[in-house]
């Protein structure tokens, strides 16, 4: 019995408990959710429970690999990324009329997805080699490693995932101390920018912003989503009308509604009691995952945690904005509770390694 | 290396991350904080105008459609009723590849060319919301194999639906009717009558016939359902519900056993027959021939079927008795003899020597009896026996063109009759003033004779002739024509007949009556123009008998019979009532192209009279005889009509 129990202790010795609590109780918020959203099935809740053990699996891993261990694969991993993808690029399987995946002949992978984690460790490799003089060329250099990832996903065209990439790579710029006047200077030229990016994007990406202005533009068609999202939403009122009672969901009003649109499922349920609740819990985590990247013993830590716990932030805003109609529809699905394997293994990695920057601590400093 | 510089330096570092962390916390607040107030703007303060749009989509109110009214016959044979059949329905708005879905469908389900045509067709006539039918009347075991993959077919349904059938198929088709799909016309109609809500739930709508003219008896009242549906409009369960009301039933006046012997009695010819009872108005038997299967159109009829029965020149669906116009012929001659008489005219003992001809004082042009050498000394009652056309070319001239018009529109010539149809045309009874407005050209004496014998300008329908005739057995008194003898109001049992109505009562001297009957009742006896019609009958007809020119014969030509096309001979037409002393039956009959009125048309009028006061049915027809052959299309000309 004792040797079991030291054995527990052992494996979960690199487990931050409070954050693996708060984790398992979203998870479990998940389930129930996903009961409802997929019209009761039983298929889709063993898929997305073995998801979650997968991811869980996975998050064991990350957070038991040290993070001086991390920081030496940072660039051999960017680098990785960046063939696999290139090779979307050039060979990438089409499905939806977007080039995401890449068939290795074992397996298909979204090497986007790996990206999310890649590019701001690499961020963080490159910040923390140069943390004594920072120049401006520093941040020149750090923008071309992000812009080439965000670059390809955009161009696959994949806006929700080149945003979260996107994001993960400017929190490591914006901690690492990237001068407020070059900010402001950025976002002036990215204002005045606006023209021409938008003629850069795809056309249902644009529609699809317009729709965001106007949804009653084309209610039956792209504004149809948001439409009844918000529907969804406001219809649930103060407490929700209860699970599994929610008419917009159960009836199919509700399109994607295990996946992006989930928390409209959610939200149509449980109401603003639970809406509320689930932005706690999410600030919970994220608020968790900043003390940890606050106490971070250096660099590559700090920006790494930080930038994780920030992308998480991004995730969460993303998609409720999107589902309760003030940002427009992008594919970003709702962390930790939309179905779906791929996003919650790379969401997971990610708590892994913080789990992993909390727990190594007192070896790097000791 | 100074170690104390590098830590606090690294502390330094490490401030500075926590600021820059601290500020992106405040942002991350403030977003949750919009996210917050965003979804208490929904939930809470806009939460009632949701929870409406909520409801709007779950909830939809479903109109349930009546079943249509059934039409029988005055015993009771049915005439038009209603089955549920299961049929497979499309809304092309909710198929991404409409081609490609019937093709995957017709795997499943038998679905034939002309279904495809059919679909196609209402699919150009149809909005794309709309559901529209592409197979009717599928088996239960068709049904189940659609059912069991309908997931795979969004947009595609099987709904149960009542189909009106017409079980006697082709017989009394013009009177009967038939209903087809509410169309734009219809739809514009309905709303502009304030109907269209009680159509909601209705595919169909009355189109000709009784079906068309009692639309409002027979369609009933629609209910509503209250059901909660899915996004895909698929009901999920029912809330609440109002149940519909039936339409009531109609019975015809109509006697269909008398109506098939006179369908039959045409053979293939073409023609009209309408037979009625004058004492009340109420309408026996309405023939058109040749006649069609109302059944084709119920569901849209499928184009090749529509090209055959629109292009025939035998054209089958023109109704012949309210929208065939053709000369009165001799049938004529009875009113014109009674507006003589009305005006002190010809009475007895007046009598003329016929020479074959009639001149007009001051002019040498000869008129021509029909029977050359003429009928020798002829009276009135004579006059109407042997058809003499001499007698009543100076009957007429002596009347004047003005008067005998406007005696004669009394018996419902030149304009409707009021019969419970639509679509009624009045014929025409020329005036002066008439020709004078049409042709810009004043009218000349000689056509008031041509008036007198029935041709020329006059135009009459069967059923004007029919009205006309029936007036006159029962001495001018006019009933409005019924084909409705009765409603049944729906679901109850009980029949409310309709009372006849009286629309006019003629003054006329009975004396005057009487000998123009006398002389009716001569033309079946032996020496009048249609003796062979009375033979043996054991009871008393009178009759009058006409031709009516197709093609104009020019003078001092004589016409042959044999060497005119089929299609250029005469129209045949009889006029009769019987029996004679009390009448119970009043009837016009027409045969187009059919020669002389006597032989083509009396026989005709003789086997239903035969049936409908003694029960006689005819001999079987011979085989070639046969009615309701395919319609043959001999060439593409237009020549008839």
């Amino acid at each position: 019995m004792l040797t079991i129990r030291m054995l527990f202790k052992q494996l979960g010795k690199h487990f931050d408990q409070f954050l693996l609590g708060i984790l398992m109780l979203t998870l479990t918020i998940a389930l129930i959710v996903l009961f409802s959203a997929s019209g009761q099935s039983m298929d889709r809740m063993s898929t997305q429970m073995v998801n979650i053990l997968v991811a869980l699996g996975a998050l064991w891993i990350f957070a038991n690999i040290p993070p001086q261990h991390l920081q030496r694969i940072a660039v051999p991993l960017y680098l990785l990324g960046m063939v696999l993808l290139i090779g979307v690029f050039l060979f990438g399987d089409i499905s939806k009329g977007a080039r995401r995946w890449l068939d290795l002949g074992v397996a298909r992978i979204q090497p986007s997805e790996l990206m999310k984690i890649a590019v701001p460790m690499m961020l963080a490799w490159y910040f923390d080699r140069r943390d004594a003089s920072l120049r401006f060329s520093d941040y020149v250099i750090a923008a071309i490693l992000l812009a080439l990832p965000v670059g390809l996903v955009v161009k696959q065209p994949d806006l929700g995932t080149s945003i979260l990439i996107g994001a993960s790579g400017f929190y490591v710029l914006f901690l690492a101390g990237l001068s407020w006047r070059l900010m402001i200077g950025m976002a002036v030229a990215g204002a005045a920018a606006m023209p021409f990016l938008w003629h850069m994007l795809h056309d249902y990406q644009r529609r699809r912003i317009e729709i965001l202005l106007d949804p009653t533009q084309d209610p039956l068609g792209a504004g149809y989503h948001t439409i009844q999202a918000t529907i969804a939403l406001g219809s649930g009122g103060l407490s929700g009308k209860g699970w599994l009672n929610g008419t917009q969901s159960q009836l199919d009003f509700l399109p994607e509604r295990h996946t992006d649109f989930i928390f409209a499922v959610f939200g149509e349920e449980f109401g603003l009691v639970g809406n509320l609740l689930l932005l706690l819990l999410f600030a919970v985590i994220i608020g968790r995952g900043m003390v940890i990247a606050a106490n971070g013993p250096n660099a590559f830590c700090r920006l790494l945690a930080g930038s994780i716990s920030l992308t998480f932030f991004t995730y969460a805003f993303v998609n409720m904005g999107m589902v309760s109609g003030i940002l427009p529809v992008v594919g970003v699905p709702l962390p930790l509770i939309s179905y779906g394997g791929t996003s919650l293994v790379t969401l997971m990695i990610g708590f892994g390694i913080l789990m992993s920057i909390q727990t190594h601590k007192k070896l790097v400093t000791s | 290396m100074n170690s104390r510089f590098e830590l606090r330096n690294h502390r330094q570092e490490q401030h500075f991350f926590r600021l820059r962390l601290g500020v992106a916390g405040v942002v991350m607040l403030i977003c949750f904080g919009i996210l917050a107030t965003r979804f208490f703007h929904l939930q809470f303060l806009r939460y009632d105008y949701y929870h409406t749009l909520a409801e709007n989509n779950r909830i939809s109110l479903v109109p349930i459609a009546p079943t249509r009214g059934v039409i029988m016959d005055r015993n009771g044979a049915v005439l038009a009723h209603n089955f549920f059949a299961y049929t497979l329905e499309i809304t092309p708005a909710k198929v991404k590849d409409l081609e490609q879905t019937i093709n995957d469908i017709a795997v499943l389900v038998e679905v034939s060319p002309s279904d495809r045509k059919r679909f196609k067709k209402l699919r150009e006539q149809s909005h794309s919301f709309e559901s529209i039918p592409l197979r009717m009347q599928l088996t239960e075991a068709e049904a189940a194999r659609f059912a069991v993959s309908r997931y795979r077919f969004p947009g595609v349904e099987i709904r149960s639906r009542l189909f009106r059938h017409y079980p006697k198929g082709p017989l009394g088709a013009h009177l009967i009717g038939y209903i087809g799909r509410i169309n734009d016309n219809d739809q514009r109609s309905l709303k502009k009558n304030g109907e269209f809500p009680n159509y909601l739930g209705s595919d169909h709508i009355g189109k000709s016939g009784v079906e068309q003219f009692y639309e409002r008896t027979l369609h009933g009242i629609t209910g509503t359902q209250q059901v909660e549906t899915d996004a895909d409009g698929h009901a999920v369960r029912v809330l609440s519900s109002s149940a519909p009301v039936p339409g009531d039933n109609l019975v015809l006046s109509i006697d269909s056993k008398l109506q098939d012997i006179a369908e039959k009695a045409f053979g293939v010819r073409r023609g009209a027959l309408v037979a009625l009872d004058p004492n009340n108005g109420q309408i026996l038997a309405y023939v058109s021939m040749p006649t069609y299967d109302p059944n084709l159109f119920v569901n849209g009829i499928d184009p090749d079927s529509w090209k055959a029965l629109n292009e025939s020149l035998d054209k089958p669906l023109i109704n012949r008795p309210l929208r065939g116009i053709y000369p009165p012929g001799s049938t004529f001659k009875p009113f014109v003899a009674l507006a003589g008489l009305e005006a002190g005219l010809r009475e007895p003992p007046f009598s003329i020597s016929d020479p074959g001809f009639y001149k007009l004082p001051g002019s040498s042009h000869r008129y021509r009896d029909w029977k050359p050498g003429g009928h020798g000394s002829v009276d009135m009652r004579k006059a109407i026996t042997v058809s003499c056309d001499t007698f009543f070319y100076g009957l007429a001239h002596e009347l004047g063109i003005e008067r005998m018009s406007s005696f004669i529109g009394h018996f419902s010539f030149g304009k409707k009759t009021g019969i419970d149809l639509t679509g009624e045309l009045s014929g025409l009874l020329p005036t002066p003033a008439w020709k004078q407005k049409r042709f810009k050209q004043p009218w000349y004496p000689g056509e008031t004779l041509i008036v007198g014998i029935g041709q020329g300008y006059t135009l009459t329908t069967p059923m004007q002739l029919a009205q006309a005739t029936a007036i006159l057995a029962n001495n001018g008194i006019a009933y409005r024509p019924r084909l409705v003898a009765g409603v049944q109001p729906g679901g109850t049992g009980g029949l409310r007949p309709m009372a006849p109505e009286i629309l006019d009562r003629i003054k006329l001297d009975p004396a005057h009556t009487d000998l123009v009957k006398l002389g009716m009742l001569d033309v079946t006896q032996p020496g009048g123009t249609a003796s062979s019609v009375g033979a043996g009958a054991p009871y008393l007809i009178a009759a009058k008998t006409g031709t009516a020119q197709v093609i104009g014969i020019k003078q001092n030509e004589k016409y042959n019979e044999s060497a005119v096309a089929e299609r250029h001979r005469d129209h045949a037409l009889f006029i009769a009532y019987a029996p004679a002393e009390s009448p119970k039956i009043a009837l016009a009959v027409i045969v187009e192209n059919g020669g002389h009125g006597g032989s083509a048309a009396g026989p005709i009028a003789r086997q239903v009279m035969d049936y409908y006061l003694l029960g006689k049915e005819p001999p079987a027809p011979p085989p070639e005889a046969l009615p309701n052959a395919a319609p043959v299309a001999e060439e593409e000309t237009d020549a008839h009509d």
